[in-house]
């Protein structure tokens, strides 16, 4: 019993120790190898940083955060239709896969200048680099999800004689659910990185331009508290919808 | 007993209604096969279902056993032959005939009672009567404390006798079982089929057997029909004459053994019929 509950502790104090440790290791190499702080800022003076520089890290990862949710959710509004339209119909599996596929295929840093050439210095550009950044996960995920109903199951509607509509209801939602979620998981990691990379090719503001603009100024400890921001943003988004997930897929084991 | 369980459905037939449940004539079905020929999976077949008996379907693996019931359910149709439920036409999945499948198919994202409720949102059946009916369904197989859990909660057996209360709710008059007790260990399948035998008496219904476990179709069945390897075809009928209601001892008796042996020779191909 004592073992066990102990055993439980380690496990739980396991991964912030490492973290803890591997800080440490960093902080005391840093300052025993004389490494200069604009090559290599100690983990205190990036904290040290992060406090001076609060309100402008503030604003931008606000900035952001919200060109990647706005973006992340026009991605599940436009990629939802378009999976139920490939699911259902063959034609439209034949004509549009291969159109996204193409689309995916394209490199989305070599796109990112166009779309804002296109589009302007607005958050408009930022959002849409997201939204093609994500579009794809989501999609194949909700596609494989809709057809990954066992056999038995559409069976047991088509005996009861239930309409397409309820068959889509009452059993090819469900089951693509924890599809759905699998893609959005994936998708929102990436949401994150084409924020960064957009802001990176053109803007005014944001986690991405901080970085440019402050390693372009030697302020390296600040482009590191702007990039553990864009870690813990990312992080944030993934176990918000993991929570989110928890709550609406509680069937699987 | 009856009429404490009130789910008994019409009366039995009026002898205008002696019309077949289910009458298939010289039925084939054929499957595209992988080098692009076609394999004849069953028949001919003619199947004739009188309302209110119980039919067992023996017949080793692969045999076109579950492609039959298929059919009689509407899930498929033949490539040759004609099949009439109640006098008219079968061409499609009816409301008013059930299936147990092997795998219980319980949806696990919904509880228990949902699941057994399933045909009632379904076919869209008054709600808070088909609540009260799914209840005394549960209540008869032993699962009402069960109603409100995941059906990943229940054993095996559970799982199965939920399925069954489910096929039982739109009060079908025809229930085709699929090999029910398929994927259950032997003690759970005999206690299994025994339960089935009384409430398919209690209930009057007519029922269609699919199985190969030979016991089981005689425990359960009015008549039996072997069927021979593929193309299944019919090979011989037993009528099972033994006393109902049957319990744990039928299966002792020397009329059971007689009739054991009769189709285990009828299948091994060492007597014709």
């Amino acid at each position: 019993m004592a073992a066990s509950s102990s055993s439980k502790f380690v496990n739980r104090a396991a991964t912030p120790l490492i973290y803890l440790a591997l800080f440490a290791v960093w902080e005391l190499l840093a300052h025993l190898l004389k490494v200069p702080t604009w090559i290599l800022p100690a983990p205190s003076a990036i904290f040290e940083a992060a406090v001076k520089w609060a309100p402008e890290l503030a604003h931008n990862t606000w900035v952001t955060l919200r060109e990647t949710v706005v973006g992340f959710l026009l991605a599940i509004v436009l990629s939802l239709p378009l999976a139920i339209l490939i699911s259902l119909n063959p034609l439209a599996r034949r004509l549009l896969y291969p159109i996204l596929l193409g689309l995916q295929s394209v490199p989305k840093v070599a796109i990112a200048p166009l779309v804002i050439l296109w589009f302007g210095l607005s958050e408009w550009p930022k959002i849409i680099v997201v939204v093609l950044v994500c579009f794809f996960p989501i999609l194949v995920n909700m596609v494989a999800g809709l057809e990954a109903v066992p056999k038995t199951m559409l069976d047991l509607m088509r005996s009861l004689g239930a309409s397409p509509h309820k068959v889509f209801r009452r059993l090819r939602v469900p089951v693509a659910l924890p599809h759905f979620f699998t893609g959005c998981k994936v998708a929102v990691t990436f949401a994150v990185i084409g924020a960064v990379i957009s802001e990176f090719v053109a803007a005014q503001d944001g986690l991405g331009y901080l970085i440019l603009i402050s390693t372009a100024q030697s302020q390296t400890p600040l482009a590191f508290a702007a990039i553990a921001l864009l870690t813990v943003l990312s992080i944030a988004l993934f176990r918000g919808i993991e929570l989110i997930e928890r709550r609406l897929v509680d069937w699987t084991p | 007993m009856i009429a404490a369980t009130g789910l008994r459905s019409a009366p039995p037939p009026s002898p205008a209604a002696t019309v077949a449940v289910i009458d298939l004539k010289a039925v084939t079905k054929v499957y595209a096969g992988r080098d692009g020929g076609s394999v004849r999976a069953l028949g001919p077949v003619d199947l004739r279902i009188e309302p209110g008996s119980f039919v067992s379907v023996v017949g080793p693996s692969g045999c076109g056993k579950s492609t039959l019931l298929r059919l009689v359910a509407g899930l498929e149709m033949p490539d040759q032959g004609t099949m009439q439920r109640y006098g008219s036409p079968l061409d499609g999945p009816s409301h008013e005939v059930s299936i147990v499948f092997q795998e219980h198919v319980l949806f696990p994202w919904i509880t228990v009672l949902e699941n057994v409720l399933l045909p009632a949102d379904v076919l869209s059946l008054p709600k808070a009567a088909s609540r009260e009916r799914a209840m005394r369904l549960l209540e008869m197989t032993g699962l009402k404390d069960f109603a409100d859990l995941r059906p990943q909660m229940l054993s095996g057996g559970m799982k199965q006798r939920a399925a069954f209360c489910r096929a039982m709710l739109s009060d079908p008059r025809l229930l085709l079982l699929d090999e029910p007790f398929g994927a259950l260990d032997a003690l759970t399948r005999e206690e299994l089929s025994l339960e089935l035998s009384r409430l398919w008496q209690d209930l009057g219904r007519t029922a269609l057997l699919i199985t190969h476990d030979i016991e089981e179709a005689i425990l359960l069945g009015d008549r039996i029909l072997i069927m021979s390897d593929r193309p299944g075809t019919i090979r011989a009928e037993i009528a099972v004459d033994l006393p109902r209601p049957r319990n744990a001892d039928t299966v002792k008796l020397p009329r059971f053994q007689e009739i054991k042996n009769q189709v285990r020779d009828i299948i091994f191909n060492r007597a014709q019929a």
